[in-house]
């Protein structure tokens, strides 16, 4: 499962004034698009009946506290791939450091939120699985394995498609499709001792010209204040507040 | 980058483009003829010759037929397809490419493929002294940030819908060019065993003129029938806030936000939704906003035109009421 430790959604962002790259100094957390795909990760390996959810994860500043709480929910281990060259990493450098990761031991499925709280590109996972040779299901909402092969239920604009798909394979999973798991106390303790193993880009074999900021073959070159919004008329509800919405949509003469 | 020999990827529904596509190829028309270049659109599915009518009326000189790709998934064969056609000479400055389920399975598969970058949530497009320059609402939309590659194209750009108008240029059907799938071996290898529509009655949510959404302030997932009740009544097309869809109340298709669908209805109706930046970056552009919140101090009426503050459970019903009777 890969995972992403992002700050705090709720702290306020900010870019960095020189390499105007998102500030990622403060403490990071387990982004919430990853536990659905944690959950079923674990859920998957109860229907095999076998099996083990490996966390993989990548950070500039060795920051594992995220890992620890995918690791309590019953994860087996986590490679942290961190090196300060991976700072400014664009989602195909980031890929390229995950696939060197995944690559090292076998694996049968690849999961991945279908995009992240911060960056939220939703290619990384995609980009991923071209690097692996293997096949993709994006944005899944059901997962059951088949033998060799999975049974994807996958979101379209029209509603649904059932994908089979050999593995393995990459999918990424939606949020709100399975209900994430509160570690316990026991699984809290046990995740102290799980094992996190931390690799630099060097353990991978990977050249620092490839990845980080010195990969990503983009810029940012300029930001500004977008046009304000002003506010209009505010109304407290006296029990008469729907007058107010209906006169409105007459105005419009959507009504 | 220049950007004067621009591609877009045009896919299909129901063998005519989709919006998205006809808005891309529209805004490539422009950026190709302030630098004197042209639009190729690349398309698949079974109906070429609609498709490249389509695509050449709305700009495009020439169509790229990926062919019926029957039940495989587009993401890998559309991205083969294209990484074939560069490897056999042509050479795109620009590929644009909506934002769609299959979009950015084609974006992602193509940039592994090329070796090339991909940017994503790009609302707007402009050439800056020969170089292309992307736009992108940060930080709820309260900041524009501008982006380019640093490096040869292509220059891969993922486009949010409704970043730009679609207007047909009246131009004749497209010259249609081969794009065989090459074998794909194990990447190509899901198929689509089954297709299943969801009866979703009234508009899209990115094309209605009205678009309701709910949030957490509706308490439970039972209480959305009210926003699906007031969205049929004004013909609009129901939303929701990322935290009730996280929370598996609606599926992630209803979602708006900057993890969703971008939104520019003529009304937006934010019920029960405090406004978090990640919401509001995917509906401030829409023409007029009503909210409705219990909460005075929610972020959303800050950008609304008609801000109530009262109780979802006390307002909705009140208003259902009062368009039923109209009716």
């Amino acid at each position: 499962m890969c995972v992403k430790q992002i700050p705090d959604p709720a702290a306020p962002a900010a870019l960095d004034p020189s390499t105007r790259n998102l500030v990622r100094d403060g403490k990071l957390i387990m982004d919430e698009s990853d536990l659905y795909g944690v959950e079923m990760g674990l859920q998957l390996i109860d229907a095999a009946g076998g099996g083990e959810v490996t966390l993989v994860s990548m950070a500039p500043n060795g920051e594992t506290n995220g890992l620890r709480n995918a690791l309590a929910m019953g994860a087996a281990k986590a490679v942290l791939v961190s090196d300060p060259a991976l700072a400014g990493s664009d989602a195909l450098g980031t890929a390229k450091v995950l696939a060197a990761a995944i690559r090292r031991g076998p694996f049968d499925l690849v999961l991945a939120a279908t995009e992240s709280t911060d960056g939220y590109t939703g290619t990384m996972p995609v980009q991923l699985a071209e690097l692996l040779g293997v096949p993709s299901v994006t944005f899944a909402k059901k997962v059951t394995v088949d033998g060799a092969s999975l049974k994807v239920d996958r979101q379209t604009e029209a509603g649904y498609d059932e994908v089979a798909c050999p593995l393995p394979a990459v999918v990424t999973v939606t949020a709100g499709v399975v209900e994430p798991r509160f570690p316990s106390f026991k699984g809290i303790m046990a995740a102290k001792s799980k094992p996190l193993e931390t690799l630099s880009i060097a353990d991978l074999g990977l050249d620092a010209a490839s990845v980080g900021g010195a990969g990503a073959r983009e810029e940012v070159v300029d930001v500004q204040q977008a046009e304000a919004r002003q506010a209009g008329q505010l109304v407290t509800d006296e029990g008469d507040a729907h007058e107010k919405v209906i006169a409105f949509l007459e105005d419009l003469k959507l009504i | 980058m220049s950007a004067s020999n621009i591609w877009v990827v045009t896919e299909p529904s129901g063998g005519a483009p989709l919006p998205v596509a006809l808005e891309l190829l529209t805004k490539a028309r422009s950026l190709a003829a302030a630098g004197g270049g042209s639009v190729s659109a690349v398309g698949w599915g079974a109906d070429a010759s609609s498709m490249a009518a389509a695509a050449g009326e709305y700009g495009a000189a020439t169509y790229y037929d990926v062919g019926d790709i029957g039940e495989q998934l587009p993401g890998p064969a559309v991205a083969a397809a294209i990484a074939s056609l560069i490897a056999s000479g042509q050479s795109p400055d620009v590929i644009l490419i909506g934002a769609t389920y299959d979009g950015r399975d084609i974006a992602g598969r193509l940039s592994a493929r090329l070796d090339r970058p991909v940017i994503t949530n790009v609302v707007g497009l402009e050439d800056s002294g020969g170089s292309l320059q992307s736009e992108h609402g940060i930080f709820g939309g309260t900041q524009v940030a501008k982006a380019r590659f640093t490096a040869d194209g292509p220059g891969l750009f993922v486009v949010r819908a409704k970043s730009f108008a679609a207007e047909a240029s009246g131009g004749s059907p497209a010259q249609v060019g081969a794009a065989p799938v090459p074998d794909l071996a194990a990447v190509g290898s899901a198929r689509i065993a089954a297709r299943h529509a969801e009866e979703r009655s009234g508009p899209k949510l990115d094309e209605a003129e009205v678009v309701v959404s709910g949030g957490r302030g509706l308490g439970d997932k039972e209480s959305y029938a009210l926003i699906e009740e007031l969205a049929k009544l004004l013909n609009g097309a129901p939303g929701a806030s990322r935290a009730i869809v996280d929370a598996g109340w609606v599926p992630y298709a209803y979602q708006v936000g900057q993890t969703g669908k971008t939104v520019k209805p003529n009304v937006y109706i934010a019920c029960g939704i405090s406004g978090a930046t990640q919401h509001m970056v995917g509906m401030k552009s829409s023409k007029n906003i009503i909210a409705i919140n219990k909460d005075e101090q929610a972020p959303i009426f800050s950008i609304a035109d008609l801000g109530i503050v009262g109780d979802v459970h006390k307002v909705l019903p009140k208003l259902i009421e009062a368009l039923k009777s109209r009716a």
